[in-house]
């Protein structure tokens, strides 16, 4: 579905699913340089179990218009702006990778309007590696290719991906290359760099948080991740064996079981 | 010790390498290095909410063989690994692949734009059997690159061709016919089969979607019949109205949008979802594992079958009973330097040439040689001859003939991987037989 935020129309897939006002509010967000496509094997589920499931193209990514958020703040409030402007007074988000910077800050500035929190792949911070970021910001292709390499684990090099035929790195680097490499993945990469406050906004939440990491997760390594974890009272961790960073492809069915089961236990569905 | 600092390179696995890995996992399959082939036609559900899930591609996995199978999916990743496409569909046969993408792309009222240089049957398929499902074609030949542009009408859906055109050998201009496609807001779909993506990677020039002939030289073997649709990714499919099935809600899938919710695998996701379901051409999965042994030494025997059949070119130019040859590694080929910058890694093994004496010549030629097999197949590891205009060309008609490109002395010769000395001792027994008819005759 189509909608506007601060007067730029954003891309939100449903799910399959038309959006509902009576049901309950589920934001995905994608990570750097990606779009909302990397969630189509946990939102469908969602959309068709009594949630409005929305996977957002953030401004400039995507199907979304307008230029890419510069700062990982910015981004939050926009996501608190998504929630106004779909009409709803609450929701559950889920983030993976810079997703969870944006939704951690979130959490931490709108306590009242975030009910849950999923952080995939999360850290308190994401610092680049400085050619990485010099790679994006120059447009330089080589920078989806080294971050496809890094964001998979050596299975998922290997493919074996859940839906039969698609082969996911091709597919996640097809996705980071769909606009202009420096406006997105480089504007994202400097933000996530930038981005200082993942702790400080951890230590103020309060709603029920999951977070799935992967031993093999090379960009945000499960030390990282229960280091922000731990910041996050009565947070959840489950841990995803031979998975990397890109567990929601890599380990989708794993992912949306365990998501799946925290979601609803928090924040449950409009009942059919 | 250098203090030089190292570049950063991304280590994803080569060519070499995916075709012996990529699309399995040994540790999610018992551990069995070899892929293991799923003889079944059915999986279990975990409960009620796994199959409704399942059926309403709100999760991965199997359901039933015509739609997918894990050893059917193994080789699906793989082959879309090496094309660098994001998906692909494997089918029952390479023809089935092509009617699937074509289905998949149009509906009745339709209009394809193709290239007049193709195998036999693909030429039956959109010259006879298409229309009968509304969807019509227009012929250009594969080097009249200004023709494909003017062949493009309001409702044209596409363009099809082979790269390297079958029996001539004549190249299709891809990057310039792709810019052209892509102006008018249509993909271009590439029939591969001779090139492998060991040869050329046709997303990398602009292509859409690719078909294979597996049964060709990706198996290599000639044991198996197989074929397949690979995505590339990029076409968008929402930038104009020309594919509502793809962008429109879609009834047999609660509304679903296979362009919003699918992106870069829209088509295969439609492809399977839709034609698996509806036209149910499957690959059985004893098949696809034989096609995963070829592949895992594609490269191995595709420098082999360059190497014999650029031998084979320098032989026969040179021979006394050979009018013309067409190989694109000839010199003289009108599409060379088109040739060494779409296939820089071997121009192929399919070797087009007119033997004198004309058509008696020619079934002289075939009827005698030995170790060279006369059959209807290309892409076998083992030398193949035929004589299209008496064998796979057959059921065209005089006019058609001359349209394809084809001449009586046609030979289609299909060069093996055997020692290349014993393939040129074979041939000279043909042509000793060849020219005996003319010699009988001139007394």
């Amino acid at each position: 579905m189509k909608f506007k935020v601060n007067n730029s129309e954003v891309f939100a897939s449903t799910g399959g699913r038309p959006f509902d006002k009576k049901k309950p509010l589920i934001i995905f967000i994608h990570g750097s340089g990606l779009t909302h496509m990397t969630w189509v094997l946990q939102t469908r589920y969602f959309a068709f179990h009594g949630y409005n499931a929305l996977a957002v193209d953030l401004p400039g990514h995507g199907l979304s218009s307008g230029e890419s958020l510069k700062s990982i703040e910015e981004m939050a409030d926009w996501v608190n702006d998504v929630i106004d402007a779909v009409g709803h007074k609450e929701a559950s988000l889920v983030g993976h990778s810079q997703g969870c910077l944006v939704t951690v800050e979130c959490t931490s500035r709108y306590p009242d309007k975030i009910k849950t929190l999923s952080l995939m792949g999360g850290a308190g911070a994401i610092p680049m590696n400085p050619e990485l970021l010099s790679l994006a910001e120059n447009n330089d292709p080589k920078a989806v290719d080294l971050m496809m390499d890094w964001a998979h684990g050596p299975a998922g090099h290997f493919g074996g991906h859940p839906v039969p035929g698609l082969y996911h790195i091709n597919t996640g680097t097809m996705l980071a290359k769909s606009r202009t490499i420096q406006n997105t993945l480089g504007v994202d990469f400097r933000a996530c760099d930038n981005y200082k406050n993942g702790f400080e906004a951890a230590k103020k939440i309060k709603c029920p948080t999951l977070s799935i990491l992967a031993t093999d997760d090379k960009m945000c390594p499960v030390k990282e991740g229960k280091k922000l974890a731990s910041l996050i009272e009565g947070s959840q961790v489950d841990i995803i064996d031979n998975c990397g960073h890109m567990m929601l492809l890599e380990e989708a069915d794993r992912v949306l079981t365990v998501l799946k089961k925290f979601v609803t236990t928090n924040y449950p569905p409009l009942s059919s | 010790m250098s203090d030089k600092k190292k570049e950063l390179k991304p280590n994803t696995y080569k060519f070499d390498t995916l075709s012996l890995h990529a699309g399995y996992q040994p540790h999610k399959n018992a551990g069995s290095r070899q892929v293991p082939i799923y003889q079944t036609t059915s999986y279990l559900f975990d409960d009620v909410d796994h199959a409704a899930a399942l059926f309403n591609l709100e999760r991965g996995g199997h359901i039933y063989s015509r739609i997918s199978n894990p050893t059917v999916g193994v080789l699906e990743e793989r082959v879309a690994s090496l094309e660098g496409g994001t998906a692909a569909l494997a089918t029952s046969s390479g023809m089935s692949a092509i009617f699937l993408t074509v289905m998949t792309l149009c509906e009745a009222g339709d209009h394809l734009v193709v290239s007049s240089q193709l195998y036999g049957g693909t030429v039956n398929l959109f010259r006879l059997t298409l229309p009968k499902f509304g969807i019509k074609c227009t012929f250009v030949k594969p080097r009249d690159t200004e023709g494909f542009k003017k062949a493009i009408q309001k409702n044209t859906k596409g363009i099809f061709g082979e790269l390297v055109g079958n029996p001539g050998n004549e190249i299709m201009n891809m990057p310039e016919i792709a810019k052209i496609a892509h102006d008018a807001g249509i993909p271009l779909m590439v029939d591969a089969t001779y090139q492998t993506p060991y040869l050329c990677k046709p997303f990398e020039h602009g292509a859409d979607i690719v078909v294979h002939s597996l049964t060709k030289w990706m198996a290599g073997h000639g044991s198996s019949m197989a074929g397949i649709l690979v995505e590339g990714g990029k076409f968008d499919w929402m930038q104009n109205d020309k594919f509502p099935t793809m962008t429109k809600p879609y009834e047999g899938y609660h509304g679903l949008s296979f362009a919003e919710e699918f992106g870069p695998t829209a088509f295969t996701m439609k492809a399977r979802a839709e034609g698996m379901r509806d036209f149910g051409p499957c690959l059985s999965p004893q098949n696809a594992w034989n096609v995963l042994q070829g592949i895992e030494t594609l490269s191995v025997r595709m420098k082999k079958h360059c190497s014999n059949a650029e031998e084979m070119v320098k032989y026969l130019s040179n021979h006394e009973s050979v009018a013309w040859v067409s190989h694109p590694s000839a010199p003289n080929h009108p599409d060379a330097e088109l040739a060494n910058k779409l296939l820089p890694n071997g121009k192929g093994s399919m070797i087009a040439f007119g033997i004198k004496g004309g058509k008696d010549a020619g079934v002289a030629f075939i009827n005698n040689v030995k170790l060279a097999s006369h059959l209807a197949n290309v892409g076998d590891t083992r030398t193949l001859v035929i004589h299209p205009a008496s064998g796979t060309h057959s059921q065209m008609d005089e006019a058609t003939l001359k349209f394809a490109g084809l001449s009586h002395d046609m030979i289609r010769l299909s060069v093996g991987i055997e020692d290349i000395d014993d393939i040129k001792n074979d041939f000279e027994i043909g042509f000793r037989a060849a020219r005996k008819p003319r010699l009988v005759s001139n007394q």
